[in-house]
Protein backbone atom coordinates (compact mmCIF):
# COMPACT_ATOMS: atom_id res chain seq x y z
CA UNK A 1 0.00 0.00 0.00
CA UNK A 2 1.11 3.50 -0.74
CA UNK A 3 0.84 6.30 1.77
CA UNK A 4 -0.95 9.39 0.49
CA UNK A 5 -1.77 12.82 1.85
CA UNK A 6 -4.16 13.84 -0.89
CA UNK A 7 -6.65 12.01 -3.04
CA UNK A 8 -7.78 12.25 -6.60
CA UNK A 9 -11.15 10.81 -7.35
CA UNK A 10 -10.91 7.86 -5.00
CA UNK A 11 -14.10 6.39 -3.72
CA UNK A 12 -16.38 8.04 -6.23
CA UNK A 13 -17.24 4.95 -8.26
CA UNK A 14 -20.72 4.95 -6.78
CA UNK A 15 -21.48 8.22 -8.59
CA UNK A 16 -21.74 6.17 -11.77
CA UNK A 17 -25.37 5.54 -10.90
CA UNK A 18 -25.35 2.39 -12.98
CA UNK A 19 -26.73 0.00 -10.42
CA UNK A 20 -30.19 -1.56 -10.42
CA UNK A 21 -33.11 0.72 -9.43
CA UNK A 22 -30.80 3.71 -9.74
CA UNK A 23 -33.78 5.98 -10.36
CA UNK A 24 -34.69 5.47 -6.68
CA UNK A 25 -31.60 3.99 -5.03
CA UNK A 26 -28.46 6.12 -4.99
CA UNK A 27 -26.01 3.83 -3.30
CA UNK A 28 -25.54 0.75 -1.17
CA UNK A 29 -23.12 0.42 1.70
CA UNK A 30 -22.14 -2.58 3.79
CA UNK A 31 -19.78 -2.36 6.73
CA UNK A 32 -18.38 -4.88 9.17
CA UNK A 33 -17.12 -3.90 12.63
CA UNK A 34 -14.09 -5.89 13.81
CA UNK A 35 -11.79 -5.62 16.81
CA UNK A 36 -8.47 -7.26 17.50
CA UNK A 37 -8.18 -9.73 20.32
CA UNK A 38 -5.88 -8.73 23.18
CA UNK A 39 -6.28 -5.01 22.55
CA UNK A 40 -8.65 -2.73 24.40
CA UNK A 41 -11.42 -1.06 22.39
CA UNK A 42 -10.97 2.49 21.16
CA UNK A 43 -12.27 4.38 24.18
CA UNK A 44 -9.95 2.53 26.57
CA UNK A 45 -6.81 2.31 24.44
CA UNK A 46 -3.79 4.59 24.76
CA UNK A 47 -1.63 5.91 21.92
CA UNK A 48 0.90 3.07 22.04
CA UNK A 49 -1.89 0.53 21.75
CA UNK A 50 -3.55 2.42 18.90
CA UNK A 51 -0.22 2.58 17.09
CA UNK A 52 0.15 -1.21 17.44
CA UNK A 53 -3.40 -1.73 16.14
CA UNK A 54 -2.72 0.51 13.15
CA UNK A 55 0.50 -1.39 12.38
CA UNK A 56 -1.15 -4.84 12.61
CA UNK A 57 -4.07 -3.70 10.48
CA UNK A 58 -1.73 -2.29 7.86
CA UNK A 59 0.40 -5.41 7.78
CA UNK A 60 -2.68 -7.59 7.31
CA UNK A 61 -4.13 -5.28 4.67
CA UNK A 62 -0.86 -5.45 2.70
CA UNK A 63 -1.48 -9.15 2.35
CA UNK A 64 -4.96 -8.86 0.85
CA UNK A 65 -5.58 -8.86 -2.87
CA UNK A 66 -7.92 -5.87 -2.81
CA UNK A 67 -5.85 -3.52 -0.64
CA UNK A 68 -2.29 -4.50 -1.58
CA UNK A 69 -2.27 -1.87 -4.34
CA UNK A 70 -4.34 0.57 -2.34
CA UNK A 71 -3.78 3.74 -0.38
CA UNK A 72 -3.12 4.49 3.28
CA UNK A 73 -4.47 7.78 4.58
CA UNK A 74 -3.31 8.59 8.11
CA UNK A 75 -5.84 11.09 9.41
CA UNK A 76 -3.48 13.22 11.45
CA UNK A 77 -1.15 13.64 8.48
CA UNK A 78 -3.92 14.98 6.28
CA UNK A 79 -4.66 18.66 5.91
CA UNK A 80 -8.03 19.66 7.27
CA UNK A 81 -9.62 20.31 3.82
CA UNK A 82 -8.59 16.83 2.67
CA UNK A 83 -10.24 15.28 5.70
CA UNK A 84 -13.42 17.23 4.96
CA UNK A 85 -13.36 15.93 1.40
CA UNK A 86 -13.21 12.35 2.69
CA UNK A 87 -16.19 13.11 4.89
CA UNK A 88 -18.15 14.69 2.05
CA UNK A 89 -17.55 11.56 -0.02
CA UNK A 90 -18.99 9.46 2.81
CA UNK A 91 -15.73 7.50 3.00
CA UNK A 92 -15.10 8.25 6.65
CA UNK A 93 -17.18 9.11 9.68
CA UNK A 94 -17.17 12.40 11.57
CA UNK A 95 -15.52 10.56 14.46
CA UNK A 96 -12.60 9.53 12.28
CA UNK A 97 -11.79 12.96 10.85
CA UNK A 98 -12.40 14.86 14.07
CA UNK A 99 -15.10 17.46 14.22
CA UNK A 100 -14.48 21.16 13.97
CA UNK A 101 -11.62 22.09 16.26
CA UNK A 102 -10.96 18.58 17.51
CA UNK A 103 -8.05 16.65 16.05
CA UNK A 104 -8.69 13.19 14.55
CA UNK A 105 -8.13 10.34 17.04
CA UNK A 106 -4.50 9.17 17.31
CA UNK A 107 -3.49 6.65 14.63
CA UNK A 108 -6.85 6.76 12.94
CA UNK A 109 -6.75 6.12 9.25
CA UNK A 110 -8.41 4.93 6.08
CA UNK A 111 -7.15 2.14 3.85
CA UNK A 112 -8.67 2.45 0.42
CA UNK A 113 -8.57 -0.07 -2.42
CA UNK A 114 -7.25 1.32 -5.67
CA UNK A 115 -9.84 0.15 -8.13
CA UNK A 116 -13.13 0.05 -6.27
CA UNK A 117 -14.93 1.52 -3.30
CA UNK A 118 -13.69 -0.90 -0.70
CA UNK A 119 -11.93 0.30 2.40
CA UNK A 120 -11.15 0.01 6.08
CA UNK A 121 -11.48 2.69 8.71
CA UNK A 122 -8.86 2.06 11.37
CA UNK A 123 -9.11 3.09 15.02
CA UNK A 124 -12.58 4.48 14.76
CA UNK A 125 -15.03 3.35 17.44
CA UNK A 126 -13.97 -0.18 16.55
CA UNK A 127 -10.43 -1.12 15.59
CA UNK A 128 -11.53 -1.94 12.06
CA UNK A 129 -14.57 -0.96 10.09
CA UNK A 130 -14.53 -2.69 6.72
CA UNK A 131 -16.81 -1.04 4.21
CA UNK A 132 -17.96 -1.29 0.66
CA UNK A 133 -19.84 1.48 -1.11
CA UNK A 134 -21.37 0.85 -4.53
CA UNK A 135 -23.83 2.68 -6.74
CA UNK A 136 -27.44 1.60 -7.08
CA UNK A 137 -29.20 -1.21 -5.26
CA UNK A 138 -26.52 -3.90 -4.97
CA UNK A 139 -26.60 -5.26 -1.45
CA UNK A 140 -25.34 -8.74 -2.28
CA UNK A 141 -22.44 -7.42 -4.30
CA UNK A 142 -21.41 -4.96 -1.57
CA UNK A 143 -21.68 -7.78 0.97
CA UNK A 144 -19.60 -10.15 -1.14
CA UNK A 145 -16.80 -7.60 -1.40
CA UNK A 146 -16.67 -6.86 2.30
CA UNK A 147 -17.01 -10.54 3.16
CA UNK A 148 -14.08 -11.40 0.89
CA UNK A 149 -11.90 -8.75 2.48
CA UNK A 150 -12.93 -9.96 5.94
CA UNK A 151 -11.99 -13.54 5.03
CA UNK A 152 -8.55 -12.45 3.89
CA UNK A 153 -7.90 -10.22 6.89
CA UNK A 154 -9.12 -12.97 9.19
CA UNK A 155 -6.27 -15.18 8.02
CA UNK A 156 -3.74 -12.71 9.41
CA UNK A 157 -5.48 -11.06 12.33
CA UNK A 158 -6.92 -12.52 15.50
CA UNK A 159 -10.34 -10.95 15.91
CA UNK A 160 -12.08 -10.48 19.26
CA UNK A 161 -14.72 -13.21 19.07
CA UNK A 162 -17.01 -14.76 21.67
CA UNK A 163 -18.62 -18.17 21.03
CA UNK A 164 -22.03 -16.90 22.13
CA UNK A 165 -21.96 -13.19 21.23
CA UNK A 166 -19.94 -13.44 18.02
CA UNK A 167 -17.68 -10.60 16.87
CA UNK A 168 -17.20 -8.25 19.79
CA UNK A 169 -17.66 -4.53 19.29
CA UNK A 170 -17.25 -1.44 21.38
CA UNK A 171 -20.99 -0.78 21.33
CA UNK A 172 -23.40 -3.64 22.12
CA UNK A 173 -25.69 -2.50 19.28
CA UNK A 174 -23.12 -3.79 16.75
CA UNK A 175 -22.10 -7.08 18.34
CA UNK A 176 -22.56 -10.48 16.65
CA UNK A 177 -22.14 -10.07 12.93
CA UNK A 178 -20.89 -6.48 13.26
CA UNK A 179 -22.82 -5.93 10.04
CA UNK A 180 -24.53 -2.71 9.10
CA UNK A 181 -25.99 -2.61 5.61
CA UNK A 182 -27.55 0.62 4.37
CA UNK A 183 -29.32 1.69 1.24
CA UNK A 184 -29.63 5.36 0.36
CA UNK A 185 -32.99 5.99 -1.30
CA UNK A 186 -34.64 9.02 -2.85
CA UNK A 187 -38.36 9.07 -2.08
CA UNK A 188 -39.82 12.36 -3.35
CA UNK A 189 -43.13 10.91 -4.50
CA UNK A 190 -43.82 9.25 -1.16
CA UNK A 191 -43.08 12.58 0.51
CA UNK A 192 -45.31 14.52 -1.92
CA UNK A 193 -48.18 12.07 -1.55
CA UNK A 194 -47.64 12.11 2.24
CA UNK A 195 -47.31 8.36 2.38
CA UNK A 196 -43.77 8.54 3.72
CA UNK A 197 -44.68 8.47 7.42
CA UNK A 198 -46.56 5.22 7.01
CA UNK A 199 -43.82 3.61 4.95
CA UNK A 200 -41.06 4.58 7.36
CA UNK A 201 -43.08 3.50 10.35
CA UNK A 202 -43.50 0.13 8.67
CA UNK A 203 -39.75 -0.09 8.26
CA UNK A 204 -39.13 0.30 11.98
CA UNK A 205 -41.60 -2.48 12.71
CA UNK A 206 -39.61 -5.06 10.78
CA UNK A 207 -36.26 -4.63 12.50
CA UNK A 208 -34.91 -1.91 10.23
CA UNK A 209 -34.08 1.69 10.94
CA UNK A 210 -33.87 4.84 8.85
CA UNK A 211 -32.61 8.36 9.04
CA UNK A 212 -32.81 11.43 6.87
CA UNK A 213 -29.69 12.25 4.91
CA UNK A 214 -27.92 15.05 6.66
CA UNK A 215 -26.58 17.98 4.76
CA UNK A 216 -23.93 20.23 6.17
CA UNK A 217 -24.41 21.03 9.82
CA UNK A 218 -27.43 19.50 11.48
CA UNK A 219 -29.84 20.26 8.66
CA UNK A 220 -31.87 17.50 7.15
CA UNK A 221 -32.21 17.56 3.41
CA UNK A 222 -35.63 16.47 2.27
CA UNK A 223 -36.46 13.30 0.39
CA UNK A 224 -33.25 11.31 0.94
CA UNK A 225 -33.39 8.47 3.41
CA UNK A 226 -30.92 5.87 4.52
CA UNK A 227 -32.47 2.52 5.42
CA UNK A 228 -30.37 0.05 7.47
CA UNK A 229 -30.64 -3.10 9.50
CA UNK A 230 -31.18 -2.33 13.16
CA UNK A 231 -30.09 -5.65 14.66
CA UNK A 232 -26.77 -7.41 14.17
CA UNK A 233 -27.05 -10.50 16.38
CA UNK A 234 -29.06 -13.73 16.17
CA UNK A 235 -29.28 -13.84 12.37
CA UNK A 236 -26.74 -14.76 9.73
CA UNK A 237 -25.21 -12.04 7.59
CA UNK A 238 -27.04 -13.42 4.57
CA UNK A 239 -30.38 -13.29 6.38
CA UNK A 240 -29.80 -9.69 7.44
CA UNK A 241 -28.88 -8.74 3.88
CA UNK A 242 -31.81 -10.62 2.33
CA UNK A 243 -34.28 -9.08 4.74
CA UNK A 244 -33.07 -5.55 3.98
CA UNK A 245 -33.08 -6.38 0.27
CA UNK A 246 -36.69 -7.51 0.42
CA UNK A 247 -37.96 -4.52 2.39
CA UNK A 248 -36.08 -1.90 0.37
CA UNK A 249 -37.35 -3.55 -2.81
CA UNK A 250 -40.85 -3.01 -1.44
CA UNK A 251 -40.11 0.64 -0.62
CA UNK A 252 -38.80 1.12 -4.16
CA UNK A 253 -42.04 -0.34 -5.50
CA UNK A 254 -44.13 1.99 -3.30
CA UNK A 255 -42.12 4.96 -4.50
CA UNK A 256 -42.61 3.95 -8.13
CA UNK A 257 -46.34 3.53 -7.55
CA UNK A 258 -46.51 6.96 -5.93
CA UNK A 259 -44.65 8.42 -8.93
CA UNK A 260 -47.20 6.89 -11.27
CA UNK A 261 -50.02 8.36 -9.20
CA UNK A 262 -48.42 11.81 -9.38
CA UNK A 263 -47.96 11.51 -13.11
CA UNK A 264 -51.56 10.39 -13.60
CA UNK A 265 -53.27 12.85 -11.24
CA UNK A 266 -51.01 15.88 -11.24
CA UNK A 267 -48.91 15.73 -14.36
CA UNK A 268 -48.85 19.47 -15.03
CA UNK A 269 -47.98 20.30 -11.45
CA UNK A 270 -45.14 17.77 -11.41
CA UNK A 271 -43.84 18.78 -14.81
CA UNK A 272 -43.82 22.40 -13.74
CA UNK A 273 -42.07 21.58 -10.48
CA UNK A 274 -39.40 19.52 -12.21
CA UNK A 275 -38.66 22.10 -14.90
CA UNK A 276 -38.57 24.94 -12.40
CA UNK A 277 -36.08 23.01 -10.31
CA UNK A 278 -34.01 22.44 -13.44
CA UNK A 279 -34.34 26.08 -14.47
CA UNK A 280 -33.08 27.32 -11.12
CA UNK A 281 -30.10 24.96 -11.15
CA UNK A 282 -29.34 25.80 -14.76
CA UNK A 283 -29.44 29.59 -14.43
CA UNK A 284 -29.07 30.65 -10.79
CA UNK A 285 -26.18 32.99 -10.00
CA UNK A 286 -25.89 32.21 -6.31
CA UNK A 287 -27.12 29.12 -4.54
CA UNK A 288 -26.65 27.39 -1.17
CA UNK A 289 -25.85 23.69 -0.87
CA UNK A 290 -29.16 23.01 0.88
CA UNK A 291 -31.09 24.60 -1.98
CA UNK A 292 -29.06 22.58 -4.48
CA UNK A 293 -29.96 19.36 -2.67
CA UNK A 294 -33.64 20.18 -2.73
CA UNK A 295 -33.60 21.21 -6.39
CA UNK A 296 -31.63 18.08 -7.27
CA UNK A 297 -34.44 16.11 -5.70
CA UNK A 298 -36.91 17.70 -8.13
CA UNK A 299 -34.64 17.15 -11.14
CA UNK A 300 -33.92 13.56 -10.09
CA UNK A 301 -37.65 12.95 -9.91
CA UNK A 302 -37.98 14.44 -13.39
CA UNK A 303 -35.37 12.03 -14.71
CA UNK A 304 -37.10 9.07 -13.11
CA UNK A 305 -40.39 10.11 -14.73
CA UNK A 306 -38.63 10.76 -18.06
CA UNK A 307 -39.79 14.36 -18.03
CA UNK A 308 -36.27 15.73 -18.46
CA UNK A 309 -34.58 14.21 -21.47
CA UNK A 310 -31.07 15.61 -21.33
CA UNK A 311 -29.62 15.23 -17.88
CA UNK A 312 -27.95 12.09 -16.59
CA UNK A 313 -28.18 10.78 -13.04
CA UNK A 314 -24.39 10.73 -13.03
CA UNK A 315 -24.32 14.49 -13.43
CA UNK A 316 -26.76 14.96 -10.58
CA UNK A 317 -24.63 12.77 -8.32
CA UNK A 318 -21.58 14.72 -9.38
CA UNK A 319 -23.28 18.00 -8.46
CA UNK A 320 -24.35 16.54 -5.13
CA UNK A 321 -20.77 15.69 -4.13
CA UNK A 322 -18.75 18.43 -5.78
CA UNK A 323 -20.82 21.39 -4.61
CA UNK A 324 -20.22 20.65 -0.93
CA UNK A 325 -17.95 23.23 0.62
CA UNK A 326 -14.64 21.32 0.84
CA UNK A 327 -14.97 20.02 -2.72
CA UNK A 328 -15.88 23.47 -3.96
CA UNK A 329 -12.83 25.00 -2.29
CA UNK A 330 -10.66 22.35 -3.88
CA UNK A 331 -12.06 23.18 -7.32
CA UNK A 332 -11.61 26.90 -6.67
CA UNK A 333 -8.12 26.31 -5.29
CA UNK A 334 -8.85 28.68 -2.41
CA UNK A 335 -10.98 28.93 0.68
CA UNK A 336 -14.26 30.66 -0.04
CA UNK A 337 -16.47 32.91 2.05
CA UNK A 338 -20.11 31.81 2.28
CA UNK A 339 -21.17 34.33 -0.36
CA UNK A 340 -18.33 33.44 -2.72
CA UNK A 341 -19.07 29.75 -2.27
CA UNK A 342 -22.70 30.28 -3.28
CA UNK A 343 -21.78 32.03 -6.51
CA UNK A 344 -18.93 29.63 -7.30
CA UNK A 345 -21.34 26.75 -6.73
CA UNK A 346 -23.91 28.25 -9.07
CA UNK A 347 -21.38 28.77 -11.84
CA UNK A 348 -20.02 25.23 -11.46
CA UNK A 349 -23.53 23.81 -11.84
CA UNK A 350 -24.29 26.05 -14.82
CA UNK A 351 -21.15 24.83 -16.58
CA UNK A 352 -21.95 21.16 -15.95
CA UNK A 353 -25.54 21.44 -17.11
CA UNK A 354 -24.54 23.48 -20.17
CA UNK A 355 -22.17 20.68 -21.22
CA UNK A 356 -25.01 18.26 -20.76
CA UNK A 357 -27.25 20.31 -23.05
CA UNK A 358 -24.67 20.54 -25.82
CA UNK A 359 -25.94 18.58 -28.86
CA UNK A 360 -22.57 16.89 -29.55
CA UNK A 361 -22.37 15.59 -26.02
CA UNK A 362 -20.81 12.12 -26.05
CA UNK A 363 -22.08 10.93 -22.73
CA UNK A 364 -18.70 10.16 -21.29
CA UNK A 365 -18.46 10.48 -17.57
CA UNK A 366 -15.90 13.21 -17.10
CA UNK B 1 -38.19 27.79 19.67
CA UNK B 2 -41.59 26.12 19.33
CA UNK B 3 -42.32 23.42 16.78
CA UNK B 4 -43.75 24.92 13.56
CA UNK B 5 -46.13 22.02 13.15
CA UNK B 6 -47.78 21.37 16.52
CA UNK B 7 -46.78 24.62 18.21
CA UNK B 8 -46.50 22.79 21.52
CA UNK B 9 -43.17 21.07 21.93
CA UNK B 10 -39.72 22.57 21.55
CA UNK B 11 -38.24 22.33 18.08
CA UNK B 12 -35.17 20.10 17.97
CA UNK B 13 -34.51 19.88 14.26
CA UNK B 14 -34.50 22.05 11.20
CA UNK B 15 -35.97 20.55 8.05
CA UNK B 16 -35.61 22.11 4.62
CA UNK B 17 -38.27 21.22 2.10
CA UNK B 18 -39.11 22.39 -1.35
CA UNK B 19 -42.81 22.75 -1.88
CA UNK B 20 -44.37 24.52 -4.83
CA UNK B 21 -40.88 25.63 -5.74
CA UNK B 22 -40.47 27.53 -2.56
CA UNK B 23 -37.93 26.52 -0.05
CA UNK B 24 -39.44 26.24 3.37
CA UNK B 25 -37.47 25.81 6.53
CA UNK B 26 -39.44 24.05 9.23
CA UNK B 27 -38.44 23.83 12.85
CA UNK B 28 -39.89 20.64 14.24
CA UNK B 29 -40.13 18.72 17.47
CA UNK B 30 -38.99 15.09 17.51
CA UNK B 31 -42.46 13.63 17.05
CA UNK B 32 -43.53 15.95 14.21
CA UNK B 33 -40.15 15.32 12.57
CA UNK B 34 -40.82 11.59 12.83
CA UNK B 35 -44.19 12.10 11.08
CA UNK B 36 -42.26 13.55 8.17
CA UNK B 37 -39.86 10.67 8.15
CA UNK B 38 -36.99 12.44 9.81
CA UNK B 39 -35.42 10.79 12.76
CA UNK B 40 -33.85 13.00 15.37
CA UNK B 41 -30.91 12.08 17.56
CA UNK B 42 -32.93 9.98 20.00
CA UNK B 43 -33.36 6.58 18.46
CA UNK B 44 -35.52 3.83 19.87
CA UNK B 45 -32.44 1.68 20.28
CA UNK B 46 -31.19 3.94 23.03
CA UNK B 47 -34.04 3.00 25.31
CA UNK B 48 -33.03 -0.56 26.18
CA UNK B 49 -29.45 0.63 26.24
CA UNK B 50 -30.29 3.33 28.78
CA UNK B 51 -32.27 0.82 30.88
CA UNK B 52 -29.38 -1.55 30.80
CA UNK B 53 -26.87 1.09 31.73
CA UNK B 54 -29.01 2.18 34.65
CA UNK B 55 -29.13 -1.42 35.91
CA UNK B 56 -25.41 -2.07 35.86
CA UNK B 57 -23.89 -1.90 39.28
CA UNK B 58 -27.28 -2.09 40.94
CA UNK B 59 -27.36 -5.88 40.83
CA UNK B 60 -27.60 -7.78 44.11
CA UNK B 61 -24.28 -8.34 45.84
CA UNK B 62 -22.31 -6.40 43.28
CA UNK B 63 -19.49 -4.69 45.08
CA UNK B 64 -17.08 -2.26 43.49
CA UNK B 65 -14.51 -5.03 42.97
CA UNK B 66 -16.88 -7.06 40.80
CA UNK B 67 -17.81 -3.95 38.85
CA UNK B 68 -14.36 -3.67 37.31
CA UNK B 69 -13.30 -5.57 34.19
CA UNK B 70 -10.20 -7.61 35.11
CA UNK B 71 -8.58 -6.96 31.73
CA UNK B 72 -9.17 -3.30 30.95
CA UNK B 73 -10.34 -2.00 34.31
CA UNK B 74 -13.62 -0.58 33.00
CA UNK B 75 -15.92 0.13 35.92
CA UNK B 76 -19.67 -0.20 35.97
CA UNK B 77 -20.05 3.54 36.24
CA UNK B 78 -17.77 4.14 33.22
CA UNK B 79 -19.83 1.66 31.25
CA UNK B 80 -22.95 3.45 32.37
CA UNK B 81 -21.59 6.80 31.25
CA UNK B 82 -20.36 5.79 27.81
CA UNK B 83 -22.56 2.87 26.83
CA UNK B 84 -19.41 1.29 25.41
CA UNK B 85 -17.51 -1.83 26.44
CA UNK B 86 -13.81 -1.46 27.14
CA UNK B 87 -12.44 -4.70 25.71
CA UNK B 88 -13.41 -8.22 24.70
CA UNK B 89 -13.16 -9.48 28.28
CA UNK B 90 -15.85 -6.97 29.33
CA UNK B 91 -18.32 -9.13 27.41
CA UNK B 92 -17.54 -12.09 29.64
CA UNK B 93 -17.36 -10.00 32.78
CA UNK B 94 -20.74 -8.34 32.24
CA UNK B 95 -22.28 -11.28 30.40
CA UNK B 96 -25.39 -11.72 32.57
CA UNK B 97 -26.41 -8.12 32.13
CA UNK B 98 -25.43 -8.14 28.48
CA UNK B 99 -27.37 -11.27 27.64
CA UNK B 100 -30.68 -9.70 28.57
CA UNK B 101 -29.75 -6.40 26.95
CA UNK B 102 -28.73 -8.12 23.73
CA UNK B 103 -31.99 -10.02 23.63
CA UNK B 104 -33.89 -6.78 23.86
CA UNK B 105 -31.69 -4.96 21.36
CA UNK B 106 -31.41 -7.73 18.79
CA UNK B 107 -34.17 -10.20 19.62
CA UNK B 108 -31.54 -12.84 20.39
CA UNK B 109 -28.17 -13.23 22.08
CA UNK B 110 -26.71 -16.15 20.14
CA UNK B 111 -24.45 -15.37 17.22
CA UNK B 112 -25.18 -17.57 14.21
CA UNK B 113 -23.22 -15.74 11.54
CA UNK B 114 -19.63 -16.09 10.37
CA UNK B 115 -17.16 -17.83 12.65
CA UNK B 116 -13.54 -16.83 13.02
CA UNK B 117 -10.75 -18.74 11.37
CA UNK B 118 -7.72 -19.74 13.38
CA UNK B 119 -5.04 -17.08 13.03
CA UNK B 120 -2.22 -19.59 13.24
CA UNK B 121 -0.87 -19.93 9.69
CA UNK B 122 0.86 -23.22 10.69
CA UNK B 123 -2.53 -24.79 11.16
CA UNK B 124 -3.28 -25.12 7.48
CA UNK B 125 -5.10 -28.45 7.70
CA UNK B 126 -7.56 -27.07 10.14
CA UNK B 127 -7.94 -23.88 8.12
CA UNK B 128 -8.70 -25.84 4.99
CA UNK B 129 -11.14 -28.03 6.89
CA UNK B 130 -12.94 -25.00 8.28
CA UNK B 131 -13.08 -23.31 4.88
CA UNK B 132 -14.64 -26.33 3.30
CA UNK B 133 -17.07 -26.80 6.17
CA UNK B 134 -18.14 -23.21 5.81
CA UNK B 135 -18.73 -23.60 2.11
CA UNK B 136 -20.84 -26.68 2.76
CA UNK B 137 -22.70 -24.85 5.48
CA UNK B 138 -23.50 -22.02 3.10
CA UNK B 139 -24.78 -24.45 0.52
CA UNK B 140 -26.90 -26.25 3.12
CA UNK B 141 -28.40 -22.95 4.24
CA UNK B 142 -29.05 -21.88 0.66
CA UNK B 143 -30.79 -25.19 0.03
CA UNK B 144 -32.73 -24.75 3.28
CA UNK B 145 -31.39 -28.03 4.54
CA UNK B 146 -31.37 -26.84 8.13
CA UNK B 147 -30.72 -30.18 9.76
CA UNK B 148 -27.53 -30.66 7.80
CA UNK B 149 -26.63 -27.02 8.39
CA UNK B 150 -27.01 -27.45 12.14
CA UNK B 151 -24.64 -30.41 12.26
CA UNK B 152 -22.09 -28.56 10.11
CA UNK B 153 -22.38 -25.59 12.41
CA UNK B 154 -21.73 -27.80 15.45
CA UNK B 155 -18.65 -29.23 13.85
CA UNK B 156 -17.40 -25.76 12.96
CA UNK B 157 -17.94 -24.64 16.51
CA UNK B 158 -15.87 -27.59 17.77
CA UNK B 159 -13.06 -26.74 15.39
CA UNK B 160 -13.12 -23.10 16.40
CA UNK B 161 -12.73 -23.87 20.10
CA UNK B 162 -9.06 -23.45 20.95
CA UNK B 163 -6.87 -26.33 22.22
CA UNK B 164 -8.72 -29.25 20.77
ZN1 LIG C 1 -44.36 19.26 16.97
ZN1 LIG D 1 -12.70 -4.90 29.66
Amino acid sequence: MREATSLSNSGLEWLAADGPSSDVVLSTRVRLARNLESHRFALRSDEAEREAIFASAREAAERTRSLREGTVLAMRRLAEPTRRILLERHLVSKELVGDGEREPPAFSGLFLAGDDSLGIMVNEEDHLRLQSLVSGFRLREAWRRVDGLDEELGMHLRYAFHPEFGYLTSCPTNVGTGLRASVLVHLPALVLTQEIGKVLQGITQVGLTFRGLYGEGSEVVGNFFQISNQTTLGKTEEDLIDHLQKIVQQVVTYEQQARNVLLRDARTVIEDKVWRAYGLLRYARSISFEEVMNLLSGVRLGLGLKLLPRVRVYTLNQIMIFTQSAHLEKLAGASLSAGDADSYRASYIRRLLATEEAPDHEGNSQ
Amino acid sequence: MRCDSCGKSDAVIQLTQVENNEMRVLHLCASCAADRGVETETQQVNEPLADFLAQIGKGAGEGPAKGRCPACGLTASQLRQTGRLGCGVCYTHYDDHLRSLLRRLHGGSKHVGKMILPADPEDSDRTARILSLRRSLQKAVDAEDFEHAASLRDELRRLNTPDQ
